[in-house]
C-alpha cells in the first residue's frame, strides 16, 4: 500500500512531463531553459523544489533531531536571507546579461567574456565534479527513506535503484519545461504535507507546547541557542558556504537565466524568505520534538518516516515519504538536466566535436545523464557519509567558484589568467583535503579548525584574493572582451 | 545614471538583515515562549521582517538601479541588448 502511493506519486508526475515534452521545442534554449518563459509562480517553485532536496527534507531533521533545533536557523540564514541577496547580487546580472547574449550556461557565459574554452571547460568540469556527490545524496535518501516507511521490506539499494531509473527516464523526455511544471506540483505537494505531518504528530504529542516540553525533558540543551555542534563557526560557516554553493549550483545558477521578465524575479526575491519559513520550520522542528518521544531511530535510518510510522496513520507517512522523494526527484532532474548541459556545450561541443548535429548532441546529453545518474547510484550503495556530511562537501565545492564569478560580473580588470588561477587553485587544495579523508594512504588533512570554522570558508577567501591578485599583475588577454557583462542601459 | 544617494542605504540594510539572521542577542537563551524557544520566534520574525523590506527594495526602483539599469524598465536586458546604445565599459554597477 505504502509503496503503491510513492509509486502512483511518481507516475503522475512522469505524466506531467510527457504533457511538457509534447508543447516543447527542440532546439537547446527550449529544451534547457524553456525558451526563458518562465513566470513567477513557476519560477518560485521550480527554484524552491530544485534547492530543497533530501539533504533538506531528511538530514535537517536528522540533524536537527540529534543536535537540536539550530540548525533552523542555519538554514534559514543561508537560504532564507542570504541566498536571496545572492539572488539578486548574481542571479539578477546574469539574467540581464544572459537575456542579452543568449547564454544557457555559467561557463558559457565565462567563457565568452573571457575568449577562453580552457575557462569554460574548467568551470564545467569543477561543477559536475560537486554535482556527482549531490545526485549521489539524493539516492542515499531515497533508499534510507523506502527503507524506513517499508520496515526493510523495500532494501537500501530498491529505492535508490527506483529514483535513479525515475530521473534518467524524466531527464531524457521532459527539458527544462517538464521538470519546471513538476517542480511547481512537487513544491506545492511538500509543503501541503509537511503541515498536515506536523499537525498530526504535534496534536498526537497534546500541542506545540507539550511536544516542546517532553523535548526539553528529554534533551535541556535544546532549548538554549548555540551550544554543541551548534559554535559560532559551524552556523557562521556552514551558512556562508552553503549560500554562496548553492548559486554556483547549476542547476540554480540555470534558474537565473530562464525568468520571463523581471517583475517575475523580483516578486519571486520578495516572497523567497516566507516560502522557506513555511517548510523548515514544520519539517525541522518535527526532527527536534522527536527527541523528546520515546521512539528510536535505527542507525542510518531517517527520524520523519520513524516519527510518522509512530504517531501517524500508514496513508499519511506514506504520503510524506512520497513528498520527500517528490523533493529528491524535482532536485536531481534539474541536476542532471544542467549536468547534461554543462557536458555538451561545455566540455563536448568545444573540445571533442565541434560540428556535432543536434541529434547527435541530444544523444551524447541523454547517454552523458544514464551514466552519471548510475555511476552516482553505484557510489551511494557505499554510504560515504551522512546526509549533511555528502551535501556539505558539495556545496563547499561549488562556493569556491562564487567568488571569481562575482569578480567578473563587477569587475570589468578581472583577466582570464586571473580567473583560471582563482578557481583552479582553492579547488586543487580542497580536493586533496576531500580526498585525504577517503584515501587511506594520505594522513587526513583536517576539515574544519578551530572549532568548526571550515576550511571551505578560507578557502573562499584565497579564491577572491588569488582572482583579484592575479588579475591586477596580468594584462587582459585579447580574446576577452568586458562589455560582453556590461548592462548599462543608459 | 539617476540612481539616487538614498539608495545606498540598502547596502548596510541588507547587511544587517543578513548578520542578525542569525539571532546573536540570544546566545544561550533558553525563555520558551508561546510552546516554542524564544529564538525561534525571533527567526519567524526576522524572515517576515527580510520578505517586508525585499518587497520594498524592488519597489523603491534601486533594484535595477544597483544594476545600472532605468527604473520600471521591466524587460531591461532585453532592451539594451536591441537598443544599440555605446555600451558602458566600465560595466553596470559601481558599488
Amino acid at each position: 500500500m505504502t509503496l503503491g502511493v510513492v509509486v502512483g506519486y511518481l507516475v503522475v508526475a512522469l505524466a506531467l512531463g510527457l504533457v511538457a515534452y509534447r508543447v516543447s521545442e527542440t532546439t537547446a534554449e527550449d529544451y534547457y531553459l524553456a525558451s526563458r518563459s518562465i513566470g513567477t509562480l513557476v519560477l518560485l517553485f521550480t527554484t524552491f523544489a530544485t534547492l530543497l532536496s533530501a539533504f533538506t527534507f531528511f538530514g535537517g531533521p536528522n540533524l536537527a533531531y540529534a543536535a537540536g533545533p539550530e540548525w533552523l536557523i542555519v538554514m534559514g540564514t543561508l537560504d532564507g536571507v542570504l541566498f536571496a541577496v545572492l539572488w539578486y547580487v548574481i542571479g539578477y546580472k546574469q539574467w540581464l546579461i544572459g537575456a542579452r547574449n543568449g547564454y544557457v550556461t555559467l561557463g558559457e557565459m565565462l567563457g565568452d567574456r573571457f575568449g577562453s574554452t580552457g575557462l569554460r571547460a574548467l568551470v564545467a568540469a569543477v561543477s559536475l565534479l560537486w554535482l556527482f556527490p549531490y545526485v549521489m545524496l539524493q539516492q542515499m535518501g531515497a533508499g534510507e527513506a523506502l527503507v524506513g516507511l517499508t520496515d526493510g521490506a523495500v532494501p537500501y539499494w530498491g529505492g535508490a535503484a527506483l529514483i535513479t531509473a525515475f530521473m534518467i527516464l524524466y531527464v531524457a523526455v521532459a527539458g527544462l519545461r517538464g521538470v519546471a511544471w513538476t517542480d511547481t506540483l512537487q513544491g506545492l505537494f511538500m509543503l501541503s504535507v509537511v503541515w498536515l505531518a506536523a499537525a498530526w504528530v504535534v496534536s498526537a504529542l497534546g500541542g506545540v507546547g507539550a511536544a516542546t516540553e517532553g523535548m526539553l525533558a528529554a534533551r535541556p540543551e535544546f532549548g538554549s541557542f548555540g551550544g554543541g555542534t551548534y559554535s559560532v563557526g559551524f552556523i557562521v560557516s556552514t551558512a556562508i558556504t552553503i549560500a554562496f554553493g548553492v548559486t554556483m549550483f547549476p542547476q540554480i545558477n540555470q534558474r537565473f537565466f530562464v525568468a520571463k521578465s523581471a517583475t517575475t524575479l523580483k516578486r519571486s526575491f520578495a516572497l523567497w524568505p516566507v516560502l522557506v519559513l513555511l517548510l523548515f520550520v514544520p519539517a525541522f522542528m518535527l526532527g527536534a520534538w522527536a527527541a523528546g518521544t520515546p521512539v528510536t531511530v535505527p542507525e542510518n535510518a531517517n527520524v520523519l518516516p520513524v516519527v510518522l510510522n509512530e504517531y501517524a496513520p500508514t496513508w499519511l507517512a506514506a504520503v510524506v515519504v512520497a513528498g520527500a522523494m517528490a523533493a529528491m526527484m524535482s532536485s536531481s532532474d534539474s541536476m542532471l538536466l544542467s549536468g547534461s548541459s554543462y557536458f555538451t556545450r561545455d566540455l563536448y561541443r568545444p573540445l571533442i566535436d565541434a560540428d556535432a548535429s543536434e541529434r547527435r548532441e541530444a544523444w551524447i546529453a541523454r547517454i552523458g545523464v544514464a551514466a552519471f545518474a548510475a555511476l552516482a547510484f553505484v557510489a551511494s550503495l557505499f554510504r560515504p557519509g551522512t546526509l549533511i556530511e555528502v551535501g556539505d562537501t558539495a556545496f563547499s565545492g561549488f562556493a569556491l567558484l562564487a567568488l571569481p564569478v562575482i569578480c567578473a560580473l563587477y569587475w570589468p580588470r578581472t583577466t582570464r589568467t586571473g580567473m583560471i588561477v582563482g578557481v583552479a587553485v582553492p579547488q586543487a587544495i580542497y580536493l586533496a583535503v576531500v580526498l585525504s579523508a577517503v584515501v587511506g594512504a594520505v594522513p587526513t588533512l583536517p576539515r574544519t579548525v578551530a572549532g568548526g570554522w571550515d576550511v571551505a570558508l578560507g578557502l573562499m577567501v584565497l579564491s577572491g584574493v588569488l582572482t583579484v591578485g592575479v588579475s591586477l599583475v596580468t594584462a587582459p588577454s585579447e580574446e576577452s572582451d568586458a562589455s560582453r557583462f556590461a548592462v548599462a542601459g543608459d | 545614471m539617476t540612481r539616487s544617494r538614498s539608495d545606498l542605504v540598502w547596502i548596510p540594510t541588507f547587511a544587517i538583515l543578513v548578520a542578525f539572521a542569525v539571532p546573536w542577542p540570544l546566545w544561550g537563551v533558553d525563555r520558551v515562549v508561546a510552546g516554542l524557544p524564544v529564538w525561534i520566534w525571533w527567526h519567524v520574525a526576522w524572515l517576515g521582517l527580510c520578505a517586508v523590506l525585499f518587497a520594498l527594495f524592488v519597489r523603491s526602483g534601486a533594484w535595477e538601479r544597483g544594476m545600472g539599469q532605468r527604473p520600471g524598465d521591466d524587460a531591461a536586458g532585453v532592451d539594451a541588448a536591441t537598443s544599440g546604445d555605446p555600451v558602458d565599459p566600465t560595466g553596470g554597477d559601481r558599488r
